[in-house]
């Protein structure tokens, strides 16, 4: 069982070792990368190339380590009970399964995305701890113990909005999604877009990668932007020469708004064209 | 030998613990390493390393560990690789990356033999790597030969991707430089940053009542009531800024401003007030420190009490005369010296910091630099992520 990237997903090298040691000794895999680098998109990918189901966790401020688990639904037995209704007698009426007890529970060893882990409380990570490593936990209001059929792949996604603790960093393998360098965009293109033309492949990827290098960027276009921007240029029909023309005489390129998602940045790059058209002039 | 590896880790400040070394030791065992150099490197990376700060002192470690054993590839002695470039060669990356066209421009242009004799020429003629100018080949420069360049007829010359790399390559590129703790602020860099200033910004206590967990325990409590409180999420915390501006802080400014001005969302109370190279009886409201939006220093420590925390921004170096003496400064007459002054302001402000946008290897060797810090009782940190952690770390302390 190894995975070594799917036809829709590129996967580097050291993309697949990661991944394939997460597997292989059953322990958590922890990603973090720029935004737009296929963090999220990475687990799907994992789930269809090793052919498990996916159960994706999305984390936000508010979610507690136990949802994860179960939740006991106190109000609707309060309710049942002002009603007489008999299921209040059972308490296993009212235990709502979270995340990770499915993924427990599921015979063919799924794929678990927690995604954006550092969204949480800071004391998120510590309480999943015991539960992550030994796969198991306990249900104190039905007093069973919920142990993993067959150790789910774990995949965790974090952008560094909080740092994470420490003993539970090192039950984790990490791995840190760089952007890719051009050959690997390359790759990435081909495989969303076959057959686009080469030249204008060329040209846009070296617009883009200049665009990426201007200093003062506030948000600088990730992987998903320069794909969303492909299919406009391929809607519009835009030629290399429109792009490359753009090398000499003017600098924003052509429907930037795929690509800049910020005024600032719009500005900036205008107050640039002005400056270099001055120069030349 | 990998403990050799383990321990130099340790040494350079990667924190790497016995429970993942042995993580290592089990992977390798189960044959994920393949026998493969590269593959071990990437594996030794992802057990090891969890943080991608410590990316970049992995791989010089890694370099220096394993130099002698990985030995670079064939050079001739006068330096010189090996290998011939052979034609066909050269002709294959031309197919590979020019299109009909382009390939009738260049025959316009003088031929692609032509072309591609002064190719083999310069290859031969150049003897290191190279970046930028031209004509040499490189990156980055305006030659017709080289990657990333600017001339759209040029040849790439492409670094073969993935297998085929040689061996130390991988790590010796140090792709991972700049997400290294210790180096400047970046936009990146600000952003994480920015996350730390949130995280102290969360914290501060007060009381209120949590509606939802009263209904749940009271529910739980089969019906009797049982209040609950939690402690109030909202931002306590008061920053009053004093960042420094004009001469030598001319290019720091703009980075220090934008960092604190992008955390004013986070807290409820920021004031940023300027002065120049040392605080004295006046500051300013606006950077261009005209005589209208002066304030008096006495009245800011009037106005700001205790609680706000203090945050200088300045590169503390100046003349020694303008923080001993009176009348030392230079935009006006101050009766008092900026030592006094500074005293006083730090006396107000029980938690206060200095941040200095200048690397921390340099303070040695400015007297000022020496001076305020001592005024400051150490309290001053780099304007890096390291720096900056530390700071907020000491300001809510």
């Amino acid at each position: 069982m190894r995975f070594e990237g799917t036809d829709t997903f590129v996967a580097t090298d050291d993309l697949k070792v990661a991944v394939n040691a997460a597997v292989a000794l059953q322990r958590p895999l922890l990603i973090k990368g720029e935004p737009g680098t296929g963090k999220t998109v990475l687990a799907q990918e994992i789930a269809t190339a090793l052919g498990k189901p996916l159960i994706s966790w999305h984390v936000k401020s508010t979610t507690k380590a136990q949802q994860g688990l179960y939740e006991y639904d106190a109000v609707s037995r309060l309710r049942d009970s002002q009603l007489g209704d008999a299921r209040v007698h059972d308490i296993a009426n009212y235990i709502i399964r979270g995340k990770l007890w499915d993924a427990f529970d599921a015979e063919n060893a799924p794929v678990l995305l927690i995604d954006e882990i550092d969204k949480a409380d800071i004391e998120f990570p510590n309480d999943l701890l015991l539960e992550l490593d030994r796969m198991e936990f306990f249900v104190y209001e039905t007093r069973q113990t919920i142990k993993a059929k067959q150790r789910p792949i774990i995949i965790i996604t974090s952008n560094n909005e909080k740092e994470l603790p420490d003993a539970f960093l090192r039950r984790c393998f990490f791995h840190y999604i760089k952007f890719p360098d051009r050959e690997t965009m390359q790759r990435i293109v081909d495989v969303h877009y076959p057959g686009i033309s080469n030249l204008l492949l060329r040209e846009a990827l070296t617009s883009f990668f200049e665009l990426r290098e201007v200093p003062g960027l506030k948000k600088r276009p990730s992987t998903s932007e320069f794909l969303d921007w492909l299919k406009l240029l391929l809607a519009e029909e835009i030629g290399p020469e429109l792009l490359r023309e753009r090398n000499t005489a003017k600098l924003i390129p052509p429907l930037h708004g795929a690509l800049l998602k910020n005024e600032q940045d719009v500005h900036l790059f205008e107050r640039l064209a002005f400056l270099n058209r001055r120069g030349t002039s | 030998m990998f403990l050799a590896f383990f321990l130099a880790l340790r040494a350079a400040g990667v924190k790497v613990s016995l429970r993942e070394f042995l993580t290592l030791q089990e992977a390798m065992q189960a044959g994920l390493a393949d026998y493969d150099v590269d593959h071990f490197y990437y594996l030794a990376r992802a057990t090891w390393v969890k943080d991608e700060r410590f990316l970049d002192k992995f791989d010089r470690v890694f370099a220096e560990s394993f130099k002698g054993i990985l030995q670079p590839q064939p050079v001739a002695p006068d330096g010189v690789p090996v290998q011939e470039i052979p034609e066909e060669w050269l002709r294959k990356l031309v197919e590979k990356n020019l299109t009909p066209e382009e390939k009738a421009e260049i025959e316009a242009m003088g031929g692609f033999e032509k072309l591609m004799e002064t190719l083999r020429q310069r290859l031969a003629e150049q003897k290191g790597r190279h970046q930028g100018g031209n004509k040499w080949i490189g990156t980055a420069g305006t030659s017709p030969f080289g990657a990333y360049g600017y001339n759209p007829e040029g040849v790439r010359i492409g670094q073969e991707s993935g297998r085929n790399r040689s061996a130390v390559k991988v790590w010796d590129q140090r792709s991972f430089k700049n997400l290294a703790g210790d180096v400047e602020l970046g936009t990146r860099n600000m952003k994480v940053a920015l996350r730390r200033l949130r995280r102290f910004a969360r914290e501060g206590a007060a009381d209120e009542l949590d509606l939802s967990g009263t209904i749940t325990s009271t529910a739980r409590n089969a019906g009797y009531l049982d209040l609950k409180m939690v402690p109030e999420r909202h931002n306590a915390v008061k920053i009053l800024l004093l960042l420094d501006i004009g001469g030598s802080m001319d290019d720091h400014i703009a980075l220090s401003e934008q960092l604190f001005t992008a955390a004013g969302s986070e807290f409820k109370h920021l004031k940023h007030l300027y002065f120049h190279n040392c605080p004295y009886e006046m500051l300013w409201k606006d950077a261009r420190m005209r005589g209208q939006d002066a304030v008096a220093t006495s009245d800011v420590l009037n106005t700001y009490d205790h609680t706000w925390k203090l945050v200088f921004v300045g590169d503390a170096a100046m003349s020694p005369y303008e923080i001993m003496q009176p009348g030392g400064g230079i935009s006006s007459w101050n009766a008092e010296s900026g030592q006094t002054w500074l005293t006083r302001i730090i006396a107000a402000y029980p938690k206060a910091v200095w941040l200095n946008p200048v690397g921390e290897q340099h303070w040695n060797y400015t007297q000022s630099t020496r001076m305020i810090r001592a005024l400051m009782e150490e309290r001053m940190y780099g304007l890096t992520l390291e720096g900056l952690d530390a700071a907020m770390r000491r300001l809510m302390h």
